[in-house]
C-alpha cells in the first residue's frame, strides 16, 4: 500500500471535484480496491471514500421501474422486498457472490466496478496489460483456468467476475454516472467492455466519473428466471460459468428470453441472435441447445480453461430449462437443481 | 455394596469434555504469536523474490530507507553473520540437505525467497517501504512442474530418518506377469499448501538484558528454541520459545519457518524487539504436501486373492533438500500377498522443499493404492468391501509381524452397518435420484502409532487445585484438555479445579507435536506424574489421625475420586487429598516425570507392528452433465485403541474428514512454469470445502483395547480422519457414473469432460 490522501466528501459535487484527477479511487465497501491497495495493484495517491454520500436508497423510478443506489449495500438490495418480489433474477445472483459478510460491505457500485480476479493481475510480481500496460499478459498459455473464452483479445484474456451483473445485463439495466462532463446515463451492455487493445479500461467510464445508481427498468422476469452458477465448490467461488436467464412465456411459447453469461468473458456476455432463435418456440431441450450453440460461437479456449466451454452450453440448456419450468436455481440449497 | 455416599463421580479418560481453552480463544484471552502485545517493538515485512532461480544483481533499498520510521533495511549484504555450517541449521526433523536460510546470499532457489526485511516503527511504514525495495535479478533455468521433474528422479543416498524404506518379498514381477487379475495404473495427487488459518508469526520479546522471548508460530517450541540457540549463540536460559496457542498448523510447523529466524536475527542486530508475520501469500512461498506420482502394478488370482504388490512413487521436493516420505509402504502394511515389491524416488523442483502434511505419506499413499484397490475389485467382480476382507491381513503383511491390535474388521462391520452399505447395488450408474447420479464408494485408512519420549510435571496445592504443564503443543487438536481428561482420572479431581500450561519452552521436555503422538505421550507422562502425586499423597494420608487408609499398600489399593482416596477393599474408609497435605504439614506437591519407551517397549516396537486402522464409506450425488459432485454422506468408523476425549477426538476425525473432501475434490495449487510460480496463492482461489460442500459426517470409534500399543492405551486420531477419504469419494464417483478419476482433485473440470 503506498500513501494516500484521503477525501470523504458528502455531497456529490464535492465528490466530483475530490475525484477528478490522475491516480484517483472511489472508494464504497472496500472489500476489492483495499485488497487491491493492499497488494499494490491499485495505486491511488488520493482516495475519495464516497460512503457518505446520500446514494444508499432504493426508489421506485417514473417509468415505474427501480433505482438501486450506488452505495445500497448487496445485501439491502437482494433482500429488498421490491426487489425480491419483481426482480427476483437480481436478488439470486448477487445472493450468489460472495458471502454474507462481504455482500453486506459490498456496494452496488462497488460490484459493478469490481476487477477481475485474473491471478496475475493480482500478483506484482507477475507481467499483466491490465494492471501494467506493455508487459505482457501472464495468463497467456499459462495458468488461466479461470479465464475467458469468449471477446478475448490478444492482450489480455480476463474475465469480469460479478454475478450481479450478469443478471444486471439479463434484465437490460440502465447505469447511471456523474461527472465533470454531467451525468449521463449508460445502457448495460455498453457499460463494461472487452479488453482489445485496452486491457486497463474495464468499463466506459471516464476518469472521474462515478456511478450514482442503477436503473431497472419496468419489465419484471419474476415467474420464469435462473441464475445458475457453477464453480469449484458450492459456495465462495467466483464463478466458472454462470447463466442469467429471464422470460417471459405466453401460452407455452417463449415470448421474451435474455440470456447473459459470466465468467467467460471481460464483460456480461449477452448475444440478441441467440435469444431470438428462440422467440416463439415452446420450451424444449433442443432449442435451448441451438441457443447455445448461437450464444457460444467462435469461443476458444485458452488451455486450462477448455472445459469451459462444453461447461457453458450445458449450463445454458440447464439454466433455460430451470427458467421455463419456473423452478428456478435456489442460492440456498446445498444443491444445484 | 459399596456404601453410595462414596460411589465416585469420575469425569476422566472416556469422558466428552469441553475444550478447556475454549472460552479463552472464542473471546480473544488466548493469544497467537502475532498478537502479544510487546512495547517499543519494531515491524518487520518480508520482502518476496520474483524469480524462481538465479541470483540477486542489485538492490536499491534507497526509498524504501528515505521512507519515515524505517530503522533498517536487512539483506543478504548488510545481514549479521551467522555460522557457515549446514549443522547449525538443522532441525528436529533433520530433512537430509542443505537447510534453507533467508538472505544467505544473492543466490535465489524458489520464487517468493524472501530477499529483504523492512524494519519500521509502524507496520504501516514497513509494508510501504518493503514495497519499495528494488530488486534486479538474473534468472536462471528453471523448472517447477512436476512432471517435467520426473527425468530427474532419484532416491536420496541419505534418507530422512523417519523414511521407511519398503521390504520386498517374493518376485512380484513374476507372480504380475502370471496373475489371472491384472491392474496397473499411474496415480496422482496435486501439490497442496497447508494454509493454516493462522499464518506464520513470530513477535520477539527482546529484554535488553541478554535474555529473549520468542513467540512463535511452531510445533514444537523446544525444537525452535534449540534451532535459535545453534544459529545465534543464545542459551537455552536466555531464549526461551513460547506458542502457548497455535491456529493449527496441519504439519507447516513443524520446522521452524523462515519469519522466526528473521525475526530473531533481525532482534539481535537491532536489539530490540521484533515482530514479522507472513502474509498469506507468502503462505504459498514454503512448506506444501510433495506432489506425487504412484504406478501401482496389483496381480490377483481370478478370485481376487492378491498375489502381488507393485508400487513404484515419486515425491517432488527442492533441490536444496530430500524430503522423503512413505508412499508404497501402507498398501504393503495393510494386505495379504506373498509377493510385493516397493520402489521409491523423489524428484527436485525448484521451490521450496516439500513438508510434512497432515498424515504424510499415508494421506498420498494409502489414499492413491485405495483406488487401485477399487479398480481391482471390480475387475474381481467383488464387492469392494468384501474384497478388502478377502486380502485382510491380521498381521502386518510387509514387516511380517503382529499387530499390538487391529479392529479393522471390526470398523469394516460397523462403518458398513451405520451406512447401509448392504443395500449397494453394485454396477455402476445403477442407482439414481432425479438428476443425480448416485454413488457409494469404500476405502480403508491406515497410520501409525506412536508413542516418544515426554515429561510433564503435576502440581497439587493444599487448596485442591492442580496445575499441570509440559511443553507440548496443542496445534487446536485439543493437546491441553486430553491432558486434563489424563489428570481427572489419574487423580480424581473435577476438571475445573485442573489447570493446564503448555507450549513453552521452560516447560519440561516435548518433542514437536506431529504424527498423531501428543495425547499418547503427552498422555503418559501427565499419568505419570499425577500417580507420583498420588504417591505422596497417600504417603501424607500416613499422618491423619487413625490412619484410615493403613490397610493400602501402593495406589492400587485406593481410588481416587472426588479429591479423595477411597480404600478400594472397604470404601468407607476414605482421606481427602487436602486432609492429607494438611496432616502431613504440605503446601505443594510437585512431581515430574518423563515418560518414554523402555527397552521392553523398543523391542516391542521391533516386534510387533502399532497402528490405527479405519474404514471410509463414502455416498456422492454427482449431476453429471454440469460436472457437479455432492459429499452427501460419509461415515469414517476408526480403530485407534483407547479414546481419550470422545469429543476432541471426533472434531479430530471431522476435520480430517472435510480436508479430505478437499484433497478428493478441491485442494490444488496451480503454477506457472514459465514463472515457476505458485499462482493461486490466497484463499479466494486455493479452494478447501465450505459449509455447503460439507453435509452428513458420522465418526464411529470402534472398540479397540491395547494395553500394549502406548502407555494409556492410546494411539491418536490427529491423522487418521485424512487418510483415504478422498479415495473412498473417488470410488463413490466411479460408482456413480462409471468414470474412473486417478488424479486428485477431482475438480468440475475433469468432471465435465468435453
Ligand atoms: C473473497 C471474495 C470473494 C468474492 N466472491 C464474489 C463472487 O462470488 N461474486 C461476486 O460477484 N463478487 C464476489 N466478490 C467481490 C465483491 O462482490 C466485491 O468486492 C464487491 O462487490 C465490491 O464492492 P465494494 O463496495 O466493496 O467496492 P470497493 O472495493 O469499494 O470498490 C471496488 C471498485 O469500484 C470502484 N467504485 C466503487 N464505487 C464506485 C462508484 N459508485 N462509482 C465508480 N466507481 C466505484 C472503486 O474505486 C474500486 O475500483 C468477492 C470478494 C472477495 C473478497
Ligand atoms: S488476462 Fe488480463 S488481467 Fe490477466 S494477466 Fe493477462 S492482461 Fe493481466
Amino acid at each position: 500500500m503506498i500513501r494516500f490522501d484521503y477525501a470523504r466528501p458528502t455531497d456529490l459535487a464535492e465528490a466530483v471535484r475530490e475525484g477528478s484527477g490522475e491516480q484517483v479511487a472511489y472508494l464504497a465497501g472496500g472489500t476489492n480496491l483495499v485488497d487491491l491497495m493492499k497488494e499494490n495493484v491499485a495505486r491511488p495517491t488520493r482516495v475519495v471514500d464516497i460512503t457518505r454520500l446520500p446514494l444508499a436508497d432504493i426508489q421506485e423510478t417514473e417509468a415505474g421501474g427501480l433505482r438501486l443506489g450506488a452505495l445500497a449495500t448487496n445485501t439491502e438490495t437482494a433482500y429488498d422486498e421490491r426487489v425480491r418480489a419483481r426482480y427476483p433474477l437480481l436478488s439470486s445472483a448477487i445472493l450468489a457472490g460472495a458471502t454474507a459478510q462481504l455482500r453486506n460491505a459490498a456496494t452496488n457500485g462497488g460490484n459493478i466496478n469490481q476487477r477481475t480476479r485474473c491471478y496475475y493481475f493480482y500478483d506484482v510480481g507477475t507481467p499483466c496489460n491490465k494492471r501494467a500496460p506493455g508487459q505482457g499478459c501472464g495468463a497467456l498459455g499459462e495458468v488461466n483456468r479461470i479465464h475467458a473464452i469468449l471477446g478475448t483479445s490478444p492482450q489480455c484474456i480476463a474475465t469480469h467476475p460479478s454475478d450481479m451483473a450478469v443478471a444486471l445485463a439479463a434484465l437490460k439495466a440502465e447505469v447511471r454516472v456523474t461527472g465533470a462532463e454531467g451525468d449521463r446515463v449508460i445502457p448495460f451492455s455498453d457499460y463494461h467492455r472487452l479488453p482489445s487493445d485496452e486491457p486497463w479500461r474495464d468499463n466506459t467510464l471516464r476518469p472521474g466519473e462515478l456511478v450514482t445508481g442503477i436503473d431497472l427498468p419496468p419489465e419484471e422476469f419474476s415467474t420464469n428466471y435462473s441464475y445458475l452458477k457453477l464453480r469449484d465448490r458450492l459456495s465462495y467461488a467466483f464463478a466458472l460459468v454462470s447463466v442469467a436467464v429471464a422470460m417471459r412465456l405466453e401460452e407455452n411459447r417463449i415470448a421474451e428470453v435474455r440470456i447473459a453469461l459470466g465468467g467467460v468473458a471481460h464483460k456480461p456476455w449477452r448475444r440478441e441472435e441467440a435469444e431470438d432463435i428462440l422467440l416463439g418456440v415452446s420450451p424444449d431441450r433442443e432449442a435451448f441447445g441451438r441457443a447455445a450453440e448461437v450464444l457460444l460461437d467462435g469461443a476458444k479456449g485458452q488451455g486450462a480453461n477448455d472445459f469451459k466451454i462444453p461447461m457453458a452450453r450445458k449450463a445454458i440448456v440447464r439454466a433455460l430449462e430451470q427458467a421455463a419450468a419456473g423452478t428456478p436455481q435456489s442460492q440456498t440449497d446445498k444443491r444445484i437443481a | 455394596m459399596p456404601d453410595t455416599r462414596h460411589e465416585p463421580i469420575r469425569v476422566g479418560i472416556g469422558t466428552p469434555l469441553d475444550r478447556v481453552d475454549g472460552p479463552d480463544k472464542v473471546t480473544g484471552q488466548a493469544h497467537y504469536a502475532a498478537e502479544y502485545a510487546v512495547p517499543n517493538m519494531l515491524y518487520g515485512v518480508i520482502v518476496s523474490g520474483r524469480i524462481a532461480r538465479g541470483r540477486i544483481t542489485g538492490i536499491d533499498e534507497t526509498a524504501a530507507r528515505a521512507v519515515p520510521g524505517v530503522v533498517e533495511v536487512l539483506t543478504h549484504r548488510n545481514r549479521p553473520s551467522t555460522p557457515w555450517l549446514d549443522r547449525n541449521y538443522k532441525d528436529e526433523l533433520n530433512i537430509p540437505g542443505d537447510p534453507f536460510r533467508a538472505l544467505e546470499s544473492e543466490h535465489i532457489l524458489f520464487s517468493g525467497q524472501p530477499v529483504a526485511l523492512v524494519l519500521a516503527e509502524t507496520f504501516e511504514a514497513a509494508r510501504f517501504a518493503a514495497s519499495l525495495v528494488d530488486v534486479s535479478y538474473e534468472a536462471a533455468a528453471h523448472n517447477i512442474d512436476f512432471e517435467a521433474s520426473l527425468a530427474e528422479r532419484f532416491l536420496p543416498s541419505k534418507k530422512r530418518n523417519s523414511y521407511h524404506p519398503p521390504k520386498n518379498h517374493g518376485d512380484a514381477d513374476a507372480a504380475f506377469a502370471a496373475a489371472e487379475l491384472k491392474h496397473e495404473a499411474r496415480y496422482h495427487l496435486a501439490t497442496e499448501h497447508h494454509n493454516p488459518m493462522e499464518m506464520h508469526a513470530t513477535t520477539v520479546d527482546w529484554h535488553g538484558d541478554g535474555t529473549l522471548t520468542v513467540y512463535d508460530k511452531n510445533q514444537g517450541s523446544q525444537g525452535v528454541q534449540s534451532y535459535l540457540c545453534n544459529i545465534f549463540g543464545f542459551s537455552k536460559k536466555e531464549l526461551r520459545v513460547v506458542n502457548a496457542f497455535v491456529g493449527g498448523a496441519f504439519g507447516s510447523g513443524l520446522r521452524p519457518q523462515y519469519q522466526v529466524y528473521l525475526a530473531v536475527m533481525a532482534a539481535k542486530h537491532t536489539q530490540r524487539s521484533v515482530r514479522v508475520v507472513m502474509t498469506r501469500q507468502q503462505m504459498f512461498t514454503h512448506a506444501h504436501r510433495p506432489e506425487a506420482d504412484y504406478t501401482i502394478r496389483l496381480g490377483a488370482e481370478a478370485t481376487g486373492k492378491l498375489t502381488s504388490i507393485d508400487g513404484d512413487a515419486t515425491t517432488s521436493t527442492s533441490r536444496f533438500e530430500n524430503n522423503m516420505e512413505d508412499i508404497v509402504i501402507w498398501g504393503m502394511i495393510n494386505y495379504a500377498s506373498p509377493n510385493m515389491k516397493g520402489e521409491y524416488c523423489v524428484a527436485p523442483r525448484d521451490t521450496y522443499t516439500s513438508a510434512d502434511m497432515r498424515a504424510p505419506g499415508a494421506a498420498t499413499g494409502m489414499t492413491l493404492f485405495e483406488i487401485a484397490m477399487d479398480e481391482l475389485a471390480y475387475k474381481a467382480k467383488v464387492d469392494p468391501l468384501d474384497f478388502r476382507l478377502l486380502n485382510y491381513s491380521d498381521i502386518d503383511a510387509m514387516y511380517r509381524t503382529p499387530f499390538t491390535s487391529k479392529a479393522l474388521r471390526e470398523a469394516y462391520r460397523d462403518g458398513a452397518a451405520a451406512f447401509g452399505w448392504d443395500s449397494r447395488s453394485p454396477e455402476p450408474r445403477s442407482m439414481k435420484e432425479g438428476r443425480e447420479l448416485i454413488g457409494w464408494g469404500m476405502a480403508t485408512g491406515l497410520w501409525t502409532a506412536e508413542f516418544v519420549k515426554t515429561s510433564a510435571k503435576a502440581k497439587l496445592t493444599a487448596d485442591g487445585r492442580l496445575e499441570i504443564t509440559s511443553a507440548t503443543s496443542d496445534i487446536g487438536t485439543g493437546t491441553g484438555t486430553v491432558l486434563v481428561l489424563v489428570a481427572a482420572d489419574t487423580l480424581g479431581l473435577p476438571p475445573d479445579r485442573i489447570s493446564v500450561r503448555i507450549g513453552d519452552s521452560d516447560l519440561p521436555h516435548s518433542p514437536v507435536q506431529g504424527g498423531s503422538r501428543a495425547a499418547a505421550s503427552g498422555g503418559a507422562a501427565v499419568q505419570l506424574a499425577c500417580e507420583a502425586v498420588g504417591k505422596r499423597l497417600l504417603k501424607a494420608a500416613e499422618k491423619v489421625d487413625g490412619q484410615p487408609l493403613h490397610a493400602a499398600r501402593s495406589i492400587e489399593d485406593v481410588i481416587f475420586a472426588d479429591g479423595r482416596m477411597i480404600l478400594k477393599s472397604d470404601p468407607s474408609k476414605a482421606v481427602s487429598c487436602a486432609d492429607a497435605m494438611q496432616a502431613a504439614g504440605l503446601e505443594v506437591i510437585e512431581e515430574e516425570q518423563t515418560a518414554q519407551p523402555g527397552l521392553a517397549d523398543r523391542i516391542s516396537q521391533m516386534t510387533r507392528s502399532r497402528n490405527v486402522h479405519s474404514a471410509v464409506f463414502a455416498e456422492v450425488r454427482v449431476d453429471e452433465e454440469l460436472g457437479q459432485i455432492r459429499v452427501t454422506r460419509i461415515v469414517n468408523a476408526v480403530a485407534a485403541g483407547r479414546i481419550i476425549n470422545p469429543k476432541t477426538a471426533r472434531s479430530q476425525i471431522l476435520g480430517g474428514v472435510v480436508m479430505g473432501m478437499g484433497m478428493a475434490l478441491h485442494e490444488e495449487t496451480l503454477g506457472d512454469n514459465r514463472l515457476g510460480r505458485w499462482m493461486n496463492h490466497n484463499l479466494a482461489e486455493y479452494h478447501i470445502p465450505v459449509n455447503a460442500d460439507v453435509h452428513d459426517i458420522q465418526v464411529i470409534f470402534v472398540d479397540e483395547p491395547d494395553p500394549d500399543v502406548t502407555p494409556l492405551g492410546v494411539k491418536g486420531v490427529g491423522e487418521i480422519g485424512i487418510v483415504s477419504t478422498a479415495a473412498a469419494i473417488a470410488n463413490a464417483i466411479f460408482h456413480a457414473t462409471g468414470q474412473r478419476h486417478r488424479s486428485l482433485p477431482i475438480t468440475i473440470d475433469k468432471l465435465i469432460g468435453t
